[in-house]
């Protein structure tokens, strides 16, 4: 095959059997690779009301046909399984090294089913693959498993592994590889740690070849000259990365603040992308085959946070930043270092700590409930400890594990998490931004901006401008957004490179490496297509339109101050329109019509 | 004029684009395990170093090889090779001290950096200009005036 390599691992980890099955080729062209081929196998091969946690779930590792090529920042690959934070379908879609590697050894998925009887590793080495112990790492920091099974194995080798949090099942647990990058969010880290799967390790010497050697590098040319030629994907990620965003999101008015009671940060600038660049930046990174470079090296020279690593990106910025009422970068960034070494997602950690600041200083928590410490916004120094706390599993360490939602919820107050299916939401006020909000409620893994980025026409004009206040025509660009990125996300793509190119270039590029002719109609139906595969999911496993939602401070208590002052999130002006045009009814069912019309 | 291949590796940022468009070019598919230019990775730190042939004026892969299959080429301002004479001897390979001449078992061939012809694709391709292909004499200019900057930074805070 091209684009694709042709084959699949199973490992079955309670036997310890390992498999290589080939590829179907039908399936592959109907759901493209990574998120929408690991959906589609994930819904095929487990009943959707398992416990995520059980023997039962299965994770897999799923690369795309344009992963390992040179397509622009096209280094990504997807964990697909049952999310054990929302109970809904999850992937979770990582750059790094891995995804190309895991091809160049020969396959394009990885699927783990059952629980190893004790820890273990998967090294695969080209076509030799074997299940390792690994009870000498468990309870090691990824950085450390990393660099044990890199001696252990090969120095080249790729390693996409858990840290303690993952072992511990922290509900936001990540999966990180190349120490620096996370599939982060919906807690597929603690999936691998209910297995007892510490890492997989991989080095391959093969190929990826495309079947239009030609055209497809015409196609990959024009492509990255978009990119490079766009203000944002040539320019800002670029110079200031992802944090660029924390000043202009701050002006908007939608920037939350203090687990979003307000939607301004006095002095946000401190923790934004032109100061980082200015005091921390050792210099700019780049994920496989990234030509955007978003990615932070970073050093810390402040005695009481030193240290190196990546990161932090805006939306940890903001989580441990402005949502917790904090504007010292240096402490920010060490809550990022120790996030990655722990392996867990920033944006629930941030956040969580945010609503359990909330919650102490509105009083239902006390000093009783925190092992003494008291949680007030804007204590630097409290809410390093307490992600510390919450990688380690001490104290109240391990009710910051549960996320937001559930911590709330423990107290009697679930109204204090800003979650929307138990997924804590990122850096957009949904108050601020109207499409935004609506892509929350009705995201298939949650609050999530990743899903379907309406903050590009919201606020950035990419490839409009939209009035951010506004509910018309929001539920159409919202589905356009969720579709586009599904089928990106399938791919093997970075979600960025639509700063710069759409559909139609990522379309010819797939065409070109597989020789399977997708029109750009095509590949926004395997989109949607993707979207209503995930929704049937979950369905399955028990949500309803009532998980639609949003907390009731998106809905109640409007903006306090700044350019948004007096907005709510107007979700009910919404939410019957986009179900409407989903093609499903008012119970937020998909109709037969329209899913015959998608081939489900 | 002859140009030069620079390596900036304070620009680079460990995409690999480079070795993604070697591979390409010269086979038509994406291998880096084949690729005539190399990157190595420092996660943590964030330091990452492209390697490739420097095309030495005295090159001991050119002294140690019994065909001169190995030769100089200064109108390239390159050592080239001919595959016809090349015997699969290997002595290249030991005598390179910068482990810039492999031999690939697997096609039963030497791979090193033949500057694609005067054109390096991944030049053309680094996002970051860590690779650039220049006049001898521009290709140190950035070099010199980068001390250059770094003094005048000093001698105003001096004065």
């Amino acid at each position: 095959m091209y684009g694709w390599i042709g084959t699949i691992l199973r490992v079955n980890l309670t036997t310890g059997s390992i498999n290589k099955e080939a590829l179907d080729p039908e399936l592959a062209r109907k759901y493209i690779g990574a998120r929408g081929l690991g959906s589609r196998i994930l819904s095929d091969e487990i009943d959707p009301k398992i416990d995520p946690l059980s023997a039962d779930n299965k994770l897999i590792f799923a690369t795309g046909p344009l992963s390992g090529t040179n397509a622009p920042s096209a280094g990504h690959f997807n964990i697909v399984t049952k999310g054990p934070l929302t109970g809904t379908i999850a992937a979770s879609s990582s750059g790094g090294v891995f995804g190309p590697m895991l091809k160049y050894a020969g396959y394009d998925l990885v699927i783990f089913e059952g629980k190893a009887a004790k820890p273990v590793y998967l090294w695969i080495n080209d076509g030799q693959v074997e299940l390792r112990d690994a009870t000498a790492l468990w309870g090691k920091t990824v950085p450390e498993t990393t660099e044990a099974i890199r001696a252990a194995t090969d120095d080249e080798a790729s390693v996409a592994c858990i840290g303690p949090a993952g072992e511990r099942l922290v509900l936001f647990a990540n999966i990180m590889n190349e120490c620096g990058r996370a599939a982060g969010r919906t807690g597929v880290g603690a999936v691998m740690g209910s297995k007892n799967l510490k890492a997989v390790a991989v080095r391959g010497t093969g190929a990826v070849r495309v079947a239009d050697v030609k055209g497809f590098r015409e196609a990959m040319v024009k492509a990255r000259d978009m990119i490079k030629n766009h203000p944002v994907g040539g320019g800002g990620l670029k110079a200031f990365g992802t944090d660029v965003l924390i000043n202009i999101l701050n002006e908007s008015g939608g920037l939350p603040t203090r687990n979003f009671r307000e939607g301004v940060f006095a002095t946000a600038d401190k923790v934004g992308g032109e100061s980082l660049t200015k005091k921390i930046l050792t210099r700019p990174r780049g994920c496989f085959s990234c030509i955007m470079s978003c990615g932070r090296a970073t050093r810390i020279t402040n005695p009481k946070y030193a240290g190196v690593g990546e990161g932090p990106e805006y939306e940890t910025a903001w989580s441990f930043g402005p949502d917790c009422g904090i504007d010292d970068l240096d402490a920010v960034t060490k809550a990022h270092y120790l996030c990655n070494d722990y392996g867990m997602d920033a944006i629930a950690m941030g956040t969580t700590i945010a609503c359990a600041m909330d919650l102490f200083e509105s009083g239902v928590i006390t000093t009783k409930d925190t092992d003494g410490a008291a949680l007030r916004f804007g204590d630097a120094e409290m809410m390093v400890e307490m992600t510390r706390k919450t990688g380690t599993g001490e104290g109240f360490g391990n009710k910051l594990a549960l996320g937001s939602y559930r911590l709330a919820e423990s107290y009697g107050h679930p109204e204090y998490s800003m979650t929307a299916k138990k997924q804590e939401m990122p850096a957009y006020d949904p108050r601020a931004l109207q499409g935004i909000g609506l892509n929350y409620a009705t995201s298939n893994r949650g609050g999530c901006h990743v899903r379907g980025y309406m903050t590009a026409v919201e606020i950035l004009g990419n490839p409009v401008k939209m009035d951010n206040l506004a509910t018309e025509g929001k539920a159409q660009w919202t589905i356009t957004f969720q579709d586009l990125t599904a089928a990106l996300d399938s791919s093997g793509s970075c979600l960025f490179v639509t700063f710069g190119i759409g559909a139609d270039e990522l379309a010819a590029m797939i065409s070109q490496a597989t020789g399977v002719p997708y029109s750009t109609e095509e590949f926004m139906k395997i989109g949607a297509r993707i979207w209503n595969l995930e929704r049937l999911f979950n369905l399955k496993a028990g949500l309803s339109a009532k998980d639609d939602t949003l907390p009731p401070r998106m809905l109640k208590d409007p903006l306090p101050a700044g350019p948004c002052e007096g907005q709510v999130n107007k979700l009910d002006q919404m939410l019957p329109e986009y179900y409407t045009l989903r093609g499903w009814d008012s119970a937020g069912i998909p109709t037969k019509k329209k899913l015959s019309e998608l081939g489900l | 004029m002859a140009k030069m291949l620079m390596i900036y590796p304070d620009r680079c940022t460990g995409c690999q684009n480079c070795v993604l468009s070697c591979s390409f070019h010269h086979d038509g598919e994406f291998r880096p395990h084949s690729s005539r230019i190399r990157v190595f990775n420092w996660e943590i730190e964030g330091f990452s170093m492209p390697t490739v042939c420097q095309q030495c004026d005295d090159a001991p892969c050119v002294s140690v090889c019994p065909t001169a299959a190995m030769y100089a080429d200064p109108a390239g301002n390159r050592v080239a090779w001919e595959e016809a004479k090349c015997i699969g001897c290997r002595m290249c390979t030991l005598a390179c001290p910068f482990g810039a001449v492999v031999y690939e078992t697997q096609k039963q061939r030497i791979v090193k950096c033949d500057l694609c012809n005067g054109s390096p694709e991944c030049v053309a391709f680094c996002p970051t200009s860590a690779l650039e292909y220049l006049d001898e004499t521009d290709a140190v200019r950035s070099r010199q005036k980068a001390v250059a900057v770094g003094f005048k930074k000093t001698f105003e805070e001096v004065r």
